[in-house]
């Protein structure tokens, strides 16, 4: 689904990504972990093509397309979602109004019938069920005074809503006590296809308790140090990310 | 029988109508202003003797002006001798078809969703006669007669209501306000009138789109609204569609007076042509607008959406005379490519307990200009008046600018003033968030900027807003690459 080939990119003059190789087939949950500063949103951004970061060298395959060459709104109507560390607010916009856009759009691109506004109104409520967010929340503009945890819950309403086919989940834990974490981990297991696949960015081991990952990538530097399956999670855990560095040789 | 007799009247009234202009038509006026043109356009309205008055007066009066200079806008000569002050209403289709029309104004006009017969007629193509929906604009009238308001063109308002004329023009615009306003007072052609009898609440908004004669006002337009004692009317000026307009300078002048507990909601979608990308063309648009809060607890409110024209210098005020009266000002002004704007208001209080709001809302992008300019006077005797300001300004891209010039004078210690401001930029972020959830950049930027507007369209009755909305996401088109 998602091949990436030496990926580089640089913002604001510094380099970044240092050559990223990464395969990720239909159906997996890959976990991206690393230290603060290591690259990791900065792979998360490139990937949903914004334009703040500069791709200098590499490419990336998504469903066989050439992913860097679409502009990030067409990139998310092929079904790419990204779930922010910091979701911004846009005041003034309702989130009624925003997702309604959204989910329409895409309809558009893929050329199904627009949603009325009934059963754009019954899809949002069966959806709100699912990660259990406040109808109050949604009736707010987008993002607008909700709490760390409420826009954390709020994009796994979103990506509820788009059913995307990659979605990349980038520090979704941060922020969310521990009940809300386990819905927000129930509702991103409850939309799991055997055709999506899902990247789960974090450096903590507590979400990956209920997102079960197949494969771990350790992202250090802007490159991937090391991959393995989902007990390395737990040895990270363990010996911390000082144990990844001494193995580096530093 | 009566529907069959007003629908005679209308279809016989609307032959009248052309043989008067075919008349006049055959007559040429020269260009230039002086006494002798001020007279022959009072002659040819057929106008009473304290009309006439009015506008020699004025004229003298601007005689004595100067245009004033802003800071803010850059306006290239005017040469006052070189425009026809009396052009009489020109009902000649420009165009056999829309194919002759402009297809930039065309493809606009199918964005608004503008019906094809309205596009014809709003581009000046020849309509068929059946089109301009008689019935309607009849029974509306009739609805308005049995209430006894009072809703005609300013010339009709002359010839038939010359008591209530002489009684209110001028009296919230005197005719030496300014140098436009003066101008105006002394040259203006036609425009709208409107009068509220007491204690009634008109049913629908008064929409200047139902009045007869409305597209050619011309450019020196004159609009008085008079609300009698305990009566409410809300007025819409305007239409988002970009009419086709050939005289580049605009000098209207809008009064409106609320007498007792009256209330006066006056909103405006203003969409003239801003001129080309390069910012040539275009057209200037020097309006003087005031309202009186002449009773006590009267209220008059602005709400305005503007987006088009080349230069617009606009205060849209309130003399907030009576005791317990309240005035609100809710804007949005939108500038792109090489458009300026200086456009503010003035609240000045004068009775006791009276309460003002200005909520103003600039938008600039390319490379414009957009300034406020607002002035909130206390006078000595308006004990416990109360004002609060809220002025923010949105920047798309980096060649625009926005300036905010807030002046107080406040002569009451009991009064309170507050004032807010801010500036910001329109976020790379925000576009990007949207552009994740498959959200094109040009769709973003008119979602976040109607957000940014919100408060303001809010305001606009429902079918306006809309059309509003609409409006501001098509003026920025192109605006962010
Ligand atoms: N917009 C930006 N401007 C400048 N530097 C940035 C920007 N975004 C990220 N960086 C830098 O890139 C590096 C990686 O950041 P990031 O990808 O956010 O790391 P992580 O998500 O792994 O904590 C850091 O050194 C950070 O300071
Ligand atoms: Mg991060």
């Amino acid at each position: 689904m998602l091949i990436i080939k030496d990926l580089h990119a640089k913002v604001e003059g510094k380099e970044i990504l240092r050559g990223i190789n990464l395969t990720i087939n239909a159906g997996e949950v890959h976990a991206i972990m690393g230290p603060n500063g290591s690259g990791k949103s900065t792979l998360a951004n490139v990937l949903a093509g914004n334009t703040s970061f500069e791709v200098t060298k590499g490419e990336v395959t998504f469903n066989g397309r050439d992913l860097l060459a679409m502009p990030a709104d067409v990139r998310a109507k092929e079904g790419l979602f990204l779930s922010f560390q910091y979701p911004v607010e846009i005041p003034g916009v309702s989130m009624i109004n925003f997702l309604k856009t959204a989910v329409n759009e895409s309809r558009k691109y893929h050329q199904l019938k627009e949603l009325s506004a009934g059963d754009f109104l019954k899809l949002m409520r069966e959806k709100k069920e699912l990660v259990q967010i406040d109808s109050q929340l949604t009736n707010r503009s987008v993002n607008e005074g909700f709490s760390g945890g409420e826009k954390k819950k709020n994009e796994i309403f979103q990506m509820a809503m788009l059913e995307p086919k990659l979605a990349i989940l980038d520090e979704t834990d941060s922020g969310l006590d521990i009940d809300a974490l386990r819905i927000v981990a129930n509702g991103v297991n409850l939309l799991k296809r055997p055709e999506n696949a899902t990247i789960v960015v974090t450096h903590y081991q507590r979400l990956l308790d209920y997102i079960v990952p197949d494969v771990v990538h350790v992202l250090y530097k802007g490159q991937i140090v090391k991959t393995a399956g989902k007990d390395l999670v737990l040895e990270l855990e363990e010996k911390g990310y000082d144990w990844i560095k001494k193995e580096l040789g530093e | 029988m009566s529907d069959q007799n007003s629908l005679l009247n209308e279809v016989t009234g609307r032959d009248y109508r052309f043989g008067f202009v075919t008349d006049i038509e055959t007559e040429v006026i020269p260009k230039g202003l002086n006494e002798e043109v001020i007279r022959l356009i009072s002659a040819k309205k057929e106008e009473p003797e304290f009309m006439l008055e009015f506008r020699l007066k004025a004229f003298k009066k601007w005689q004595t002006m100067k245009m004033p200079e802003w800071a803010q806008l850059k306006i290239p000569e005017i040469d006052y001798q070189d425009i026809i002050y009396y052009a009489a209403p020109k009902q000649q289709p420009k165009y056999e078809s829309l194919d002759e029309v402009d297809p930039e104004l065309l493809s606009t006009f199918a964005k608004l969703g503008i019906p094809l017969e309205e596009q014809k007629m709003l581009a000046g193509v020849a309509v068929d006669a059946v089109m301009d929906s008689v019935s309607v604009k009849t029974t509306f009238k009739e609805n308005l007669a049995e209430l006894g308001i009072i809703f005609c063109s300013f010339s009709e308002a002359v010839k038939h209501h010359p008591d209530l004329v002489q009684k209110y023009l001028g009296m919230v615009v005197p005719p030496g306000d300014n140098f436009f306003a003066a101008l105006n007072c002394a040259v203006f052609s036609d425009g709208s009138f409107v009068y509220i009898p007491k204690g009634v609440r008109c049913p629908m908004e008064l929409s200047t789109y139902f009045r007869i004669n409305a597209k050619n006002t011309g450019q020196f337009e004159r609009t008085l609204i008079i609300a009698d004692n305990d009566s409410y009317v809300s007025y819409l000026e305007g239409c988002t569609a970009p009419m086709r307009d050939e005289n580049q300078l605009h000098a209207a002048v809008v009064e409106i007076v609320a007498l007792d507990r009256a209330e006066v909601k006056y909103s405006t979608v203003q969409n003239w042509y801003p001129g080309n990308k390069e910012g040539v063309g275009g057209i200037y648009n020097f309006v003087t607008k005031r309202g009186l809060c002449k009773g006590e607890s009267s209220r008059i409110y602005w709400n305005q959406v503007e987006t088009g024209s080349a230069i617009t210098w606009k205060y849209p005020s309130c003399i907030l005379a009576g005791d317990n009266s309240v005035a609100e000002f809710n804007s949005v002004a939108l500038t792109n490519n090489f458009q300026q704007a200086d456009t503010g208001t003035k609240m000045i209080h004068l009775g006791k307990n009276t309460r003002s709001t200005i909520v103003s809302k600039g938008i600039s992008a390319g490379h414009s200009s957009n300034a406020y300019r607002g002035l909130v006077r206390v006078a000595a005797k308006a004990e416990n008046a109360r004002n609060y300001s809220q002025c923010d300004s949105l920047l798309l891209g980096d060649h625009c600018g926005a300036h905010t010039f807030p002046y107080l004078e406040v002569g009451n210690q009991s009064s309170i003033v507050e004032h807010e401001a801010t500036t910001s930029k329109i976020g790379e972020d925000q576009i990007f968030y949207c552009n994740q959830r498959g959200i094109s950049t040009q769709d973003a930027i008119g979602m976040i900027v109607n957000g940014y507007a919100r408060e303001v369209i809010n305001k606009l009755p429902m079918e306006f807003a809309v059309e509003a909305q609409k409006l501001l996401q098509i003026s920025l088109e192109g605006s962010v690459g």
